[in-house]
């Protein structure tokens, strides 16, 4: 197997330590700390004031951390959500039923895709992969309009499928699995052919645990997508509307009241918190994907 | 001869059949939710179509009248390309710079730092956070440190100000680039073989930057070109940061982007046509921009 799928790091040798120098280290230390703290000041700045008292909220001059910190805003918030024009679990069920229906199948059709592209030759095999390299070359922006006219003539309108569906030819994570699987090595899947195995029960045995961390990798980026989605212009009846919409709604636009900014901040800092966890607890199996990720020549 | 080339094609093609059953429904989403779209975008680009009527096809009309007569889409061509030229590039540089000083850190800090450093690729809906730094009033966190430093003398109107919202949409995206080429350059890094960077030192490689440039840079190749579509894509498509911070249309159009222009004729007038055109243009600029990059980063280290 190749390196990737033994990953840690490793110590330096001692020839290799004399391209450092003490003073190099610390000026890309200090460094790589000032540039840490700015990308996540607007992190720490979120969850802060979500804890926020609403005096210290409107104070001035006004304080970055919080010194009182509090629950009262996210309180607030539940009492919000327990007055919502649907009930709030209906929203969480349409945002959790999307997002299992489409990563699921999004693999289970993609990794199946993957297979044959990335461990065999056969007529029209390398027009495919280049194809799908260029297809991230562009993105869902380009594709809005006429995707927007086929999902409503397939009468997808107002549908789970209008979010669904369109999630399931998302290249980004076919790529992942396919150049993952390019490190499975050929002796193996001849010795399960050579046993009598087909290819589908080769894929769903020993390829996809193989490649888990690849599909773990597609799962977060379907999750992150359609977490954030508020079914924009494909979704009107409000029993099938997302989480992510339902907070936009207390966001109430750009006016937001002094009243309503305790909850909004409450808010955000839930709906950040729910897929940075996951990457969290999942980002070993991201990196190993990444390793493998590069364009080939 | 040609005979049996064709024989052996359909051979193969035979022989493979179990391979395109397993391929075809994701080629069949695939081909209905990206190539065709594709296809069709142009073939409505050169129409009238509004979606309730028949489209009727109109040459180039919808062409002509986006480069000469709006001047808006001149507008949003011009922001989409300053966006582009900062936020491109920058990000793309500061992913492998950060990338690179994460590697010398001890593995538990390189992680830890790997995903403050990602984060904010994920906080799509945190702009609020941005709405309240920037406030237009005192109130306004920026405005109420720099009023209070004496560095100003009444609050600026980040929000409004045609000046300001560019840079901010700027500040912004860059803050977010650092997404998923970011962790294809932290995974490639980590990859490159140790004995290689040994071998070089006993080479005569005397510091970090000729380390970088001879070793690390050519190993890594493949990560670089697939970061480098990454950050090109999304910087063209820049547009919803803008939405959803000072709202659209943005004022005097000074952050109004070519995906702006797109969903206002597509999603809010409904005029296909023209909209289509405008994605048309979009697809054309990403893709020679992407392979034109590609052919620059081939060269790297050769």
């Amino acid at each position: 197997m190749r390196k990737i799928f033994n990953f840690e790091s490793e110590t330096r040798s001692y020839a290799r330590r004399n391209t450092r120098s003490f003073g190099g280290n610390v000026v890309m230390g200090f460094f790589l700390a000032v540039l840490g703290y700015i990308f996540f000041f607007p992190v720490l700045f979120m969850y802060n004031n979500a804890l926020k008292p609403l005096n210290e909220m409107f104070m001035f001059p006004p304080k970055v951390f919080v010194r009182n910190p509090t629950f009262n805003n996210f309180l607030d918030l539940f009492r919000v959500l327990a007055n919502t024009l649907v009930p709030f679990g209906r929203y969480m069920f349409n945002s959790l039923f999307v997002i299992v229906i489409g990563s699921v199948g999004h693999i289970i059709i993609a990794s199946l895709c993957a297979y044959p592209l990335a461990k065999y030759t056969f007529p029209g095999s390398k027009f495919i992969s280049k194809l799908i390299v260029y297809s991230l070359m562009f993105n869902a922006t380009v594709t809005t309009i006429p995707n927007f006219i086929t999902i409503s003539k397939l009468g997808l309108i107002d549908s789970y499928g209008a979010i669904i569906i369109p999630s399931f030819a998302s290249t980004l994570g076919l790529y992942f699995m396919m150049n993952f699987m390019e490190g499975i090595p050929d002796s193996l899947l001849e010795a399960a052919k050579i046993d009598g195995a087909s290819h589908l029960r080769i894929h769903f045995s020993i390829v996809l645990p193989l490649v888990k961390p690849a599909w773990v990798t597609a799962f977060i980026l379907i999750f992150q997508s359609l977490w954030g989605s508020t079914g924009d212009s494909f979704i009107y009846k409000e029993n099938l509307k997302s989480v992510a919409y339902m907070m936009s709604q207390i966001a109430g636009g750009s006016s937001v009241g002094v009243a309503r900014a305790g909850v909004l901040a409450a808010a955000s800092a839930i709906m950040f918190s729910i897929p940075a966890v996951i990457f969290l607890l999942m980002q070993t199996n991201v990196i190993n994907t990444m390793a493998t990720s590069g364009i080939k020549e | 001869m040609k005979k049996t080339k064709w024989q052996n094609l359909i051979h193969q093609i035979k022989k493979s059949y179990m391979f395109y059953l397993m391929m075809a429904p994701f080629l069949l989403f695939f081909v209905v939710f990206a190539v065709y779209p594709v296809l069709k975008a142009i073939f409505y680009s050169f129409t009238d179509y509004n979606i309730l009527e028949k489209p009727n096809f109109i040459g180039l009309k919808n062409y002509a009248q986006l480069i000469l007569h709006d001047a808006i889409f001149i507008k949003a061509i011009q922001n989409t390309f300053i966006i582009a030229v900062f936020v491109g590039p920058f990000g793309y540089i500061l992913s492998f710079l950060v990338a690179w000083l994460i590697n010398e850190l001890p593995h538990w800090l390189g992680t830890i730092m790997t995903i403050v450093f990602y984060m904010p690729s994920m906080a799509g809906g945190a702009m609020l956070i941005f709405s309240l730094l920037f406030s237009n009033d005192s109130n306004g966190y920026i405005n109420a440190y720099l009023l209070d430093w004496g560095l100003i003398d009444a609050p600026i109107l980040w929000l409004t100000s045609a000046k300001t919202v560019l840079v901010l949409v700027i500040v912004i995206s860059v803050w977010m680039s650092l997404g998923v080429g970011f962790l294809s350059f932290v995974a490639g890094i980590k990859n490159v073989q140790e004995d290689q960077y040994e071998a070089a030192a006993i080479d005569g490689i005397r510091n970090r930057w000729q380390e970088l440039w001879f070793i690390t840079l050519p190993n890594m190749k493949p990560q670089l070109l697939f970061g480098a579509v990454m950050s090109i894509t999304g910087s063209f498509s820049v547009g919803a940061v803008a939405d959803s911070l000072v709202g659209f249309p943005s004022p005097s159009y000074a952050s109004h982007t070519i995906v702006n222009h797109l969903n206002d004729y597509g999603l809010i007038r409904l005029e296909m046509g023209r909209a289509s055109a405008i994605a048309v243009i979009l697809f054309f600029i990403m893709i020679v921009s992407n392979l034109l990059v590609q052919k620059l980063l081939r060269k790297v280290g050769t």
